[in-house]
């Protein structure tokens, strides 16, 4: 692995985004002849230059760019999430849910929305983001008592949460009124409708911060995805580094999670489909897993709001349909 | 006499108090010196391996690395000094050949640091030395059990040790395989001057090509030094409860031991 290959292959799918994106402006309930759009998109912050009505500006920039940026920000926070989870656990079908943050974070989503949080604009997310990191509180408690941080320990635990999680947000859901249920329905499969330029940009934060800290890890990483044992035997030193990746994995996911909702997928098979490609060292599979992560999800939601449109789609039915035939295929065509 | 590489010095260990898994344990490993560490099963033998790499901490003793507590050193000056070829391991990911030997390269590297062409070359090197070398960018897992194990010793060899400890890495290879794997273990010994350490259910092969034996009795030595010595008929029924005709390999000079019955 070398610098070059990495920066290469990064700026290869850093312009796969850049198309998804170009694209996803131009589509919509609101048709934009092509050429003024593409004008629009390349002049349109200098004044006077756009072709485009004030109106259609206002769809392109304050709209739908925005909303792109989001799902590019999320679909890079599961599939980065996802790898490192794969890779700390060991085992191939850990997603970025696998610890219990998801149904931490419905939790919060549902109580906000229960407790009429959706008349506030930051409400539910925050609910969510508070659900989901509480969740990860009793996980620093087990990764702290023993010095060994079992894999098969936390895969339980994890197992575990998630049920006891989804107990208390059906119990949640039955008590909620029909509108309140639609808004849970639509949070449960995750949604991008609610995402604007402050989501991306906070959501955005949170994930750089988050990728610094995982992406100065990627080495040791990838010893550690050999085995525990092994990785210090190699010369890495452990303590810390698995709590350190687990938090960061952990909050990345809560930052997403908590405006989008919990679509599902994106953090399983885009770690998949990144390693068949490029193969399994971190310090390039974390990057593709961040490109590629936000090309997919931009494209898809792009896919959930123009489908049905002018009516939406959750975003988490368009990862879902798209992802299960996949994998199933992914499964069949070689082992993982 | 210089310090021995590997000085272990009256080591206790256990994993719950008052159930001693290994009781003052000491014996060294010289420079240039082939050890075979052997025992029945439970005697503590995987234990002390781990103690000696650190990854377990004595409760009692020392474990000297040239002089130096193991226990004091960091895990990626150790790495530097000491490599460990596991039995056989589970690759979860598809790593290729080429990536797991680099991975020996570890110690080497500062944090953020890529290989370089000296890296690159080791690494080749030790594919080379090692006979896998035509399966660089070949996937663990299309790889039979005789490659892989040939790939974990280019791994430790990659990390340029002082000393190799080697855990039970034959029982899974058939025995040509074995053959095989302790002869690249010899001539690893004689180009590169490694010391090596390793533990075997074997006898007959530890006899054939350790230089000395550690004999391990529920946690304690019950014999050490040249393998004529602690390979008796005596010491051989008293730990392993075994009745066995010890008597000279007729072609390679070793002792031979053959089994009668168990007691």
């Amino acid at each position: 692995m070398t610098a070059y290959r990495v920066l290469g292959i990064s700026l290869l799918l850093a312009l796969v985004f850049l198309a998804v994106v170009i694209v996803s402006l131009l589509s919509g309930a609101v048709s934009i002849p092509f050429a003024d759009a593409l004008r629009g998109i390349f002049l349109g912050w200098m004044p006077g230059e756009s072709p485009l009505t004030a109106a259609q500006r206002d769809i392109v920039f304050s709209i739908r760019l925005p909303r792109a940026l989001f799902a590019g920000i999320v679909g890079a926070s599961l599939a980065v999430a996802g790898a490192v989870f794969q890779a700390l656990l060991r085992n191939p079908l850990a997603d970025p849910y696998v610890l219990g943050v998801s149904g931490g974070s419905a939790v919060g989503a549902m109580l906000g929305i229960v407790a009429g949080a959706a008349s506030l604009s930051v409400g539910v997310p925050l609910f969510a983001f508070a659900g989901g990191v509480l969740t990860i509180l009793p996980l620093v408690g087990i990764a702290r008592k023993g010095s060994d941080l079992r894999s098969e320990t936390l895969l339980l635990s994890g197992v575990i949460v998630n049920a006891f999680l989804s107990a208390v947000i059906l119990f949640l859901l039955s008590v909620a009124s029909r509108a309140e249920l639609r808004n849970a329905m639509f949070w449960l499969m995750g949604d991008l409708s609610a995402a604007g330029l402050r989501e991306a940009a906070a959501g955005g934060l949170v994930f750089a911060a988050g990728f610094v800290v995982l992406y100065a890890d990627a080495r040791p990483l990838n010893l550690v995805a050999m085995g525990e044992e092994t990785a210090r035997q190699l010369g890495v030193e452990l303590e810390g580094l698995k709590l350190r990746m687990l938090l960061a994995a952990s909050l990345v996911t809560a930052a997403a999670v908590s405006v989008s909702g919990i679509i599902g997928f994106v953090g399983l098979m885009v770690p998949h489909m990144m390693r068949l490609v490029f193969g399994a060292d971190h310090r390039l599979h974390l990057p593709a897993c961040a490109l590629f992560g936000a090309s997919f999800l931009a494209a898809a939601d792009t896919l959930a709001r123009t489908a049905v449109a002018p009516s939406e789609l959750p975003v988490g039915v368009v990862t879902a349909l798209c992802g299960a035939p996949y994998f199933i295929y992914l499964l069949r065509r070689r082992d993982l | 006499m210089t310090d021995p590489v590997l000085d272990v010095r009256n080591v206790d260990f256990t994993y719950r108090p008052g159930e001693a898994v290994l009781r003052r344990v000491s014996f060294s490993v010289g420079e240039r010196e082939i050890v075979g560490l052997i025992g029945p099963n439970g005697s503590g033998k995987s234990t002390l391996l781990r103690v000696l790499d650190g990854l377990l901490k004595p409760a009692a003793g020392a474990v000297l690395l040239r002089g130096r507590p193991v226990s004091r050193i960091g895990r990626e000056e150790l790495a530097r000094t000491v490599a460990a070829v596991p039995q056989e391991q589970p690759v979860p990911f598809p790593y290729r050949v080429r990536e797991i030997v680099m991975m020996g390269r570890f110690p080497h590297l500062k944090r953020f640091h890529f290989e370089g062409p000296d890296d690159i070359e080791i690494v080749r090197e030790a594919m080379e030395m090692t006979g896998v070398g035509g399966l660089a960018d070949r996937k663990m897992g299309e790889l039979s059990g005789g490659e892989r194990q040939r790939v974990w010793i280019a791994r430790a060899l990659a990390q340029e040790p002082e000393v190799m400890l080697l855990d039970e890495c034959t029982v899974f290879l058939d025995i040509r395989h074995q053959l095989l794997f302790f002869d690249l273990l010899h001539r690893l010994h004689r180009t590169r001057g490694i010391a090596v350490l390793f533990v075997t259910h074997d006898v007959n092969l530890a006899a054939r090509y350790a230089g000395r034996l550690v004999l391990l009795d529920r946690g304690e030595v019950r014999a050490a030094g040249p393998v004529w010595d602690v390979l008796t008929e005596r010491n051989i029924r008293g730990v392993y409860g075994t009745e066995v005709l010890v008597d000279r390999h007729p072609s390679t000079g070793t002792p031979r031991v053959t089994t009668l019955a168990a007691l």
